[in-house]
């Protein structure tokens, strides 16, 4: 029998973690990650997981160790924030490039400067174009159910990619909530055994992470990027299984009341769940709004968002994040998804919840009216935000 | 150890290469033939990993490889995180048995700037957490792959790209690091260097570092033609040089006991070394003087380390 539990999205991530059975733990501490590492160091230390906890001296070489471990075939887990993750930088290319099917989780983090321990999404945009998949999480059910997902849809044999799982800093990876945990027996019948088709192993000696010359970089990256394109079969597959086995069915595009609606606001990760109590107050005012929440990230779920936007004039899209001197990148991804179709949409963009700051219910109300306002007018000012303080919110262009 | 010693007997040097012919390095390159005698010491039971360097783009430019072993390349500075993780993962797997058991030496490979510069935050963090693991140093004294700029581990008044001799400059400014002091600082079970020009000795360090329950770690004097300027005709007799002027001493420290294992009472003058390389052309002899005053200072302080350390 599965039991439902109160845990921390934080623990529950790291449950999903244990209960797949992974080999090889390498991670730093950072803020607000840690509670993740934490629960896995004890977990080993008291038995309860058999694995390898490698407390290494920073995220760079988290992520190189993970490699390591990855290549010689052990399921790796690892996991970060903010700063960490952009140290860990250019390791995080060659996890994909080079095909390790890693597991990490992102608690959501600002970036420096000035110092921000507290949430938004700028740590995951500086990673968009790694080749990881990568999945947002809105509550703590689903940091559970993502990262255990991560490791059957990422280790699969016509996948090999690795998998970042996104949890907002603090909102979402302090927050305790009832989670509902499986049967191991459950899980193992999800989730394979891991056989890395290209372990190093004496026996059979081979070359790992050669250099490409120039007449080999191109195809080599375009055939990475094909076999990126199409983990998606897989991905949809691994959360039909998931939903037939464990009772909940997820989508790469989340749809929330967007029935009929003319409006609809676009989020990602735990803010979505504020936006949904916004979303419900205005429908039984007769307003004709909905929400959509983008739960792939990468690759980008292209056909799912036309399909959810079908019928809709205007679509509000709120950034945690600031793409400096371009806007919301979020905002101009989904603009450019969506330019070729007839009829054309209003996409707006409006940002906030930077380094933090809260979004509560006020906040997403004014976000759904202003996206009115400026469908109806067009835009004004040089950036449209939510909850900024003094002069600097309303300048113009 | 010494009745393994590769040498005679059923102990003699392999006659197998691991590192297969037709790679790309330099006429007379001290490392390829370091690496490659160090492979024989190591056997097939190895993986390894190499940090970005000369040894990485000479032996892998893809679709061939020169490797007859298994071995990967992940980027620049993160060898002994990696090697780290690969032997974590062997660890775990066998343990739970999920291959079968089996003693596979997790060998790490870096340069000189790999190794004493970006990558020595990796390096002592994976010493410190206790792998059982071997990392080499190939130390050609300069970022040769880059084009000869200078790093850490270039000698004082060297002429590189980056530290070049001129009007104002004597080339380096800096006394080599001292990777040995500072892996030993780790209280490390074996440290040891080696020349390629003592291919026993060296052979010997490589599989006692390898065979030792733990981290271990060698460092080799890979004398290379392209950077310092010589004719690649006399690089084992600069490797000598380097030992008998004891610029470079041949030693080992193992759990923190020190041997010299060339010990010359009595040091050739170091200007031997130095009149064979273009990259000290420029020095004068009152610079020849202060080097020779600091090598005969290092040297004692490494011998009175000799005795002071014998149990």
């Amino acid at each position: 029998m599965s039991k439902r539990v109160a845990l921390e999205a934080s623990h529950a991530a790291a449950e999903a973690v244990k209960m797949a059975d992974v080999d090889v733990i390498a991670a730093y501490p950072i803020t607000p990650q840690t509670h993740i590492p934490e629960r896995l160091a004890e977990m080993v230390a008291e038995g309860e997981l058999k694995a390898s906890y490698m407390p290494v001296e920073s995220e760079h070489s988290a992520m190189s160790a993970c490699l390591g471990s990855a290549a010689v075939g052990a399921r790796t887990f690892t996991t970060t924030a903010g700063q960490g993750l952009e140290l860990m930088h250019e390791v995080v290319y060659v996890a994909s490039s080079m095909r390790f099917p890693i597991v990490m989780v992102i608690c959501n983090r600002a970036l420096s400067a000035p110092l921000s321990v507290w949430g938004d999404h700028s740590d995951v945009m500086a990673v968009r174009d790694t080749g990881w998949i990568q999945v947002f999480c809105e509550n703590n059910q689903e940091a559970f159910d993502m990262t255990l997902w991560a490791f059957r849809v990422g280790e699969a044999s016509n996948v090999l990619f690795p998998v970042m799982v996104h949890l907002d800093g603090f909102t979402l990876s302090h927050v305790t909530e009832p989670v509902i945990l499986p049967e191991q027996s459950e899980v193992n019948r999800y989730l394979p055994k891991f056989q890395y088709p290209y372990a190093l192993d004496p026996e059979k000696p081979m070359t790992h992470g050669a250099f490409g010359p120039p007449d080999i970089y191109s195809e080599a990256k375009l055939y990475q990027e094909i076999a990126f394109r199409r983990t998606k079969e897989v991905i949809l597959q691994g959360w039909q299984e998931f939903g037939d086995i464990f009772g909940r069915y997820y989508s790469p595009v989340e749809k929330y009341k967007t029935e009929g609606a003319k409006i609809l606001l676009l989020t990602m990760g735990s803010f979505t769940e504020t936006a949904k109590i916004v979303i419900d107050g205005k429908r039984e005012k007769g307003e004709d709004v909905g929400l959509i929440s983008l739960r792939l990230w990468r690759p980008f779920p292209f056909e799912e968002l036309r399909q959810a936007v079908k019928g809709a004039e205007t679509l509000i899209v709120f950034d945690r994040c600031i793409s400096s001197g371009m806007g919301g990148p979020v905002f101009s991804e989904v603009r450019s998804a969506l330019y070729d179709e007839e009829p054309r949409l209003k996409v707006i963009s409006i940002i906030g919840g930077l380094g933090g700051r809260d979004m509560s219910e006020k906040d997403f109300t004014y976000v759904i009216d202003r996206g009115r306002e400026i469908a109806w007018k067009g835009p004004q000012r040089m950036l449209e935000t939510v909850g900024i303080r003094g002069e600097i919110a309303g300048l113009k262009e | 150890m010494e009745e393994k010693s590769i040498k005679f007997g059923k102990n003699l040097v392999t006659k197998e290469e691991f590192l297969a012919p037709g790679h790309n390095f330099c006429i007379g390159c001290g490392e390829a033939l370091a690496i490659r005698l160090a492979c024989k010491a190591l056997g097939e039971d190895v993986i390894i990993n190499m940090a970005t360097g000369c040894d990485e783009v000479c032996t892998t430019p893809y679709p061939v490889t020169s490797w007859r072993v298994p071995w990967m390349h992940t980027l620049f500075e993160n060898a002994a995180a990696t090697i780290s993780g690969v032997e974590s993962g062997l660890k775990i797997l066998m343990e739970k048995r999920k291959i079968p058991e089996r003693d596979i030496k997790c060998v790490a490979m870096g340069g000189d700037g790999a190794t004493s510069d970006i990558g020595i935050q990796a390096l002592s963090g994976a010493i410190e957490r206790g792998h059982d693991i071997l990392y080499i140093c190939f130390d050609n004294e300069a970022y040769m792959n880059t084009g000869i700029q200078r790093s850490s581990a270039t000698p004082y008044g060297a002429s590189t790209t980056t530290a070049p001799a001129g009007k104002y400059s004597i080339g380096q400014k800096t006394q080599k690091k001292n990777m040995i002091e500072i892996v030993v600082a780790h209280n490390i079970p074996y440290a040891a260097t080696a020349s390629p020009s003592y291919p026993f000795d060296l052979m010997n360090k490589v599989r006692k570092g390898a065979e030792i329950k733990g981290p271990a770690y060698v460092h080799i004097l890979a004398p290379c033609p392209t950077g310092w300027r010589y004719p690649g005709n006399i690089t084992i007799e600069l490797g000598r040089l380097a030992v008998e002027t004891g610029i470079f001493p041949l030693y080992e420290v193992e759990y923190g006991q020190y041997k010299l294992n060339v010990h010359r009472p009595k040091l050739k003058p170091v200007e031997e070394y130095i009149k064979l390389q273009g990259r000290y052309r420029h020095l004068r002899d009152e610079d020849i003087k202060d080097i020779q005053e600091s090598i005969n200072k290092e040297y004692a302080k490494l011998e009175a380390k000799v005795i002071t350390s014998a149990s």
